[in-house]
């Protein structure tokens, strides 16, 4: 009963989104307030619909009702609780009601929060909002109905894949969708500013929040994926440039550029027309992550040919919003006004050259991504386009960014001074210099460029702290002055502070941890000891152990540093009973030098195991810094121009292009 | 500095960042692609000696020998042609006889084929779909029946 209420509620949630969508649309070219203001209680009602389907999706899950066959396929009762509520978006019908859940909650928040908006464009923008959740609903209730009954009901169900059985891996879907759906705002406002035909810097200042928003989840439900995949793979690696990656790194990339562009549309006025264009990409790109999920297709251009009607259905959806939106781009762009011209030394000309690496990055991913899919869809031959390939083309354009980085908050707007950025950065350059030249000293191994890079994100770091050292003087006033003004400094740019900052601790993670790593692979009986990184490893022998849902065996390792001990270490192998599985725990030893990280394998011959021992320098840094980018986006969001939100369009229809200060 | 030479400033920098791009991508291209064969196509192809390539298949059923430390040999097979792989490291969850496998290495002149990483996809539901197909192609996939 529980589940066909949800059933019913998801395809009453598509006829409102209809509505959503045809009445306002139909309402700003008749010029008829009330229909557009249907938009408001629609975007509302839609979000109400779509949580009562999910909740009661959730309730199933939790009371493990199996004659629901998502249930019975990706749940078991005897897991725990925790994975029970995951386990209702670690599946495909699952996940994809997450997704329109997200969706038509932005909605809602724009319905809500958006009274300050002029009526058309909030119509517009809740319609364009509303087609989507068409589109995704449709898709659901067409091709993956959750709510599909079983009779007879099994008594007990498949499980979870145990490798997604994971604190981590259980919220890295919710903030990943946030970020991938979040982008949808800023697409919507794109479009609806197209219909319109206009476009202000007002309107940047609305979007902003929205795409901040996006960008610091997927931040977030990035580097928890990452996390995840280091201890939980066994690999001890925290990035493989596999196609999934790839499909949440480009949205990443294209809406960290947004984030920028839009930043100069609301101070200047300018690069409004590109500013909409990488909206429109930034959404694209994550209708693009979630067909190359969702559809299958990575794995083989044909697996998509096993469902067709999901891969087809998706790739639909992407082709009318993309190619919907880029047709209404092409067409409406040149209408738009161009403002606020700059010398190409400026604050503006500085995040114009970040868009243009940004961007570029993202192609060269986009690039590697697709191009095997292209090549087999086209020649049959199957290739892999790994690490390499990545490393080589993404490096060189991004280490150029990281290097122009600390100039561009240094530079004024319109017209810069480059000698004087240069001069106000010279103690930054000297630090960063100085500590690569003593880490290139101090080390005996590792590539010789390694040192400079722990140097570009000590750069970063201290690049972001000069500034806004130099904004508050404090080498010319008092710290009673210096005080004043770090309390008057807008929260925005503490904001900028902690992302470049945060950038800046990934940067020295991921060049150290690449670098320095240390690993052994050894075959270890009881007794014997290993040597890694300055600890020394005492294997104890094996144990099995029982968890709640499966079976371990659990190899005992003490550790020792300088005759002290220091932590035993228990890494395991479970065994999952009902979903006749098997995962690797690893076990980590943390310190501020760096991650010790042990592996147990197989039991090999003579009563030996197979373990396996990396010393990751710095890693956590990579995590941490972006915990860090993701505060900086929170302190950026709480800032008071955001805040208060965009204040009203000066004059009326008739002075357009003219936005309040 | 008029207005047009903002532009060309503008449209250079983008052309030297695409040009940039645009080499790195294809030099990438040419150097750090791997091909993916199954047994019967490294016969077909008569690889040379040091090629790198992926080689997908079915761990063949009793051909796993553990040797000194946790160097370990076996044979991958599409049911048609078997290939002779060595790897030392230590082996994926779920990797079984008679499942399927990824291994990419280096094929030396021995005829063996030098494994440098072994991926193996979990259990029948997750049957590398590269491999699922061509065993299909040649008629020899025994399906998710397998349990």
């Amino acid at each position: 009963m529980i589940a066909e209420t949800g059933h019913y509620a998801l395809i009453l949630a598509l006829g409102v989104a209809i509505l959503q969508t045809v009445l306002p649309l139909w309402g700003t070219r008749t010029r008829d307030p009330e229909l557009m203001a249907i938009a408001v209680p629609a975007a509302q009602m839609q979000f109400l619909l779509i949580a009562l389907a999910f909740g009661a999706l959730m309730t199933a899950y939790i009371t493990s009702d199996f004659s629901l066959a998502t249930v019975w396929q990706n749940s078991a009762a005897a897991k725990p609780l925790l994975y029970k509520i995951s386990g209702v978006w670690g599946n495909h019908e699952g996940s994809m009601v997450l997704w329109v859940l997200i969706l038509a909650l932005f909605g809602a928040a724009v319905a809500t929060f958006g009274s300050n908006l002029p009526p058309e464009l909030r119509a517009n923008v809740l319609a364009v909002q509303g087609s989507i959740g068409v589109a995704f609903l449709l898709f659901i209730v067409m091709t993956s109905n959750p709510f599909l009954r079983l009779d007879p009901a099994p008594l007990d169900g498949n499980g979870l894949n145990p490798v997604l059985q994971d604190p981590a891996l259980a919220f890295h879907p919710p903030f990943l969708y946030t970020g991938y759906v979040g982008f949808s705002m800023a697409f919507s406002f794109a479009v609806a500013a197209l219909i319109d035909g206009r476009i202000d810097a007002a309107w940047a200042r609305w979007v902003r929040p929205w795409t901040l928003l996006a960008w610091m989840c997927l931040t977030i439900g990035i580097a928890m994926g990452s996390w995840w995949a280091y201890y939980e793979l066994g690999w001890g690696g925290f990035w493989f440039w596999d196609p999934v990656e790839n499909a949440s790194f480009m949205p990443w990339l294209a809406g960290t550029a947004l984030l920028h562009s839009a930043l100069v549309m609301e101070k200047r006025d300018a690069l409004k027309v590109w500013t909409l264009l990488l909206a429109i990409i930034t959404f694209s790109l994550s209708l693009m992550g979630t067909f190359l999920v969702r559809s299958g297709v990575l794995t083989s251009v044909h697996a998509f040919a096993v469902d067709p009607a999901r891969g087809a259905f998706i790739l639909g959806i992407m082709g009318l919003f993309i190619g919907g939106a880029l047709t209404l781009f092409t067409w409406r762009a040149p209408l738009l006004k161009q403002g606020g011209i700059f010398a190409p030394i400026s604050r503006e000309g500085a995040l114009v050259l970040n868009n243009l690496l940004l961007t570029t990055a993202c192609a060269a991913v986009f690039v590697g991504t697709l191009y095997p899919l292209l090549l087999e869809s086209l020649t049959g031959e199957k290739i892999s386009v790994g690490a390499p390939f990545f490393n080589l083309t993404f490096a060189p354009l991004i280490v150029p960014l990281i290097i122009v980085l600390p100039f561009g908050p240094m530079l004024a707007w319109k017209r810069g001074d480059a000698l004087g950025a240069a001069q106000r950065l010279t103690a930054a350059a000297a630090v960063a210099l100085i500590i690569a030249v003593a880490i290139l000293a101090a080390t005996k191994r590792g590539p010789w460029l390694a040192p400079f890079g722990i140097g570009l994100g000590v750069w970063l770091i201290i690049g972001a702290l000069t500034e806004i050292a130099t904004r508050v003087r404090v080498f010319e006033v008092g710290p009673a002055e210096v005080w004043r003004r770090l309390r008057n400094l807008p929260r925005s740019a503490f904001g900028t502070l902690l992302a470049h900052g945060g950038l800046g601790m990934c940067v020295i993670g991921i060049v150290a941890t690449t670098a320095w790593r240390e690993e052994r692979i050894l075959a270890l009986k009881p007794g014997e000891a290993a040597d890694i990184a300055g600890y020394h490893l005492t294997f104890d022998g094996v144990a099995p152990r029982q968890g709640p849902n499966y079976r371990e065996r659990v190899g005992l390792f003490s550790v020792t540093r300088s005759g002290a001990a220091v932590a035993s270490l228990e890494p395991s192998k479970r065994e999952f009973t009902v979903e006749r599985n098997s995962t690797t725990e690893a076990a980590i030893h943390v310190s501020w030098r760096g991650d010790l990280y042990v592996v147990v394998g197989d039991a090999l011959k003579e009563g030996a195991y197979s373990v396996r021992i990396y010393f990751n320098p710095l890693v956590r840094l990579i995590w941490l810094g972006a915990v860090v980018m993701f505060m900086g986006g929170a302190v950026s969001l709480s800032d008071r121009r955001l805040r208060v939100g965009a204040p009203r369009r000066a004059g009326s229809r008739a002075m357009p292009a003219k936005a309040a200060a | 500095m008029t207005r047009k030479q903002r532009r060309g400033v503008l449209i250079g920098t983008a052309l030297a960042v695409l040009g940039l791009a645009v080499g790195l991508v294809l030099f990438a291209m040419r150097d750090s692609i791997v091909f993916f064969y199954t047994p019967t196509e490294v016969a077909e192809k008569q690889l040379a000696p040091g090629t790198r390539f992926r080689l997908g298949g079915l761990v063949e059923g009793g051909t796993v020998v553990r040797s000194e430390g946790t160097n370990v040999r076996f044979v991958v097979t599409d049911r048609a042609k078997q290939l002779p792989v060595t790897y030392t490291g230590v082996l994926p969850d779920l990797f079984r006889e008679g499942q399927g496998v990824v291994a990419e290495g280096v094929m030396e002149a021995d005829g063996v084929f030098h494994a440098d990483s072994v991926l193996a996809k979990h259990d029948e539901k997750y049957m590398p779909p590269e491999i699922a197909e061509k065993l299909k192609a040649q008629g020899v996939w025994r399906g998710s029946d397998a349990k």
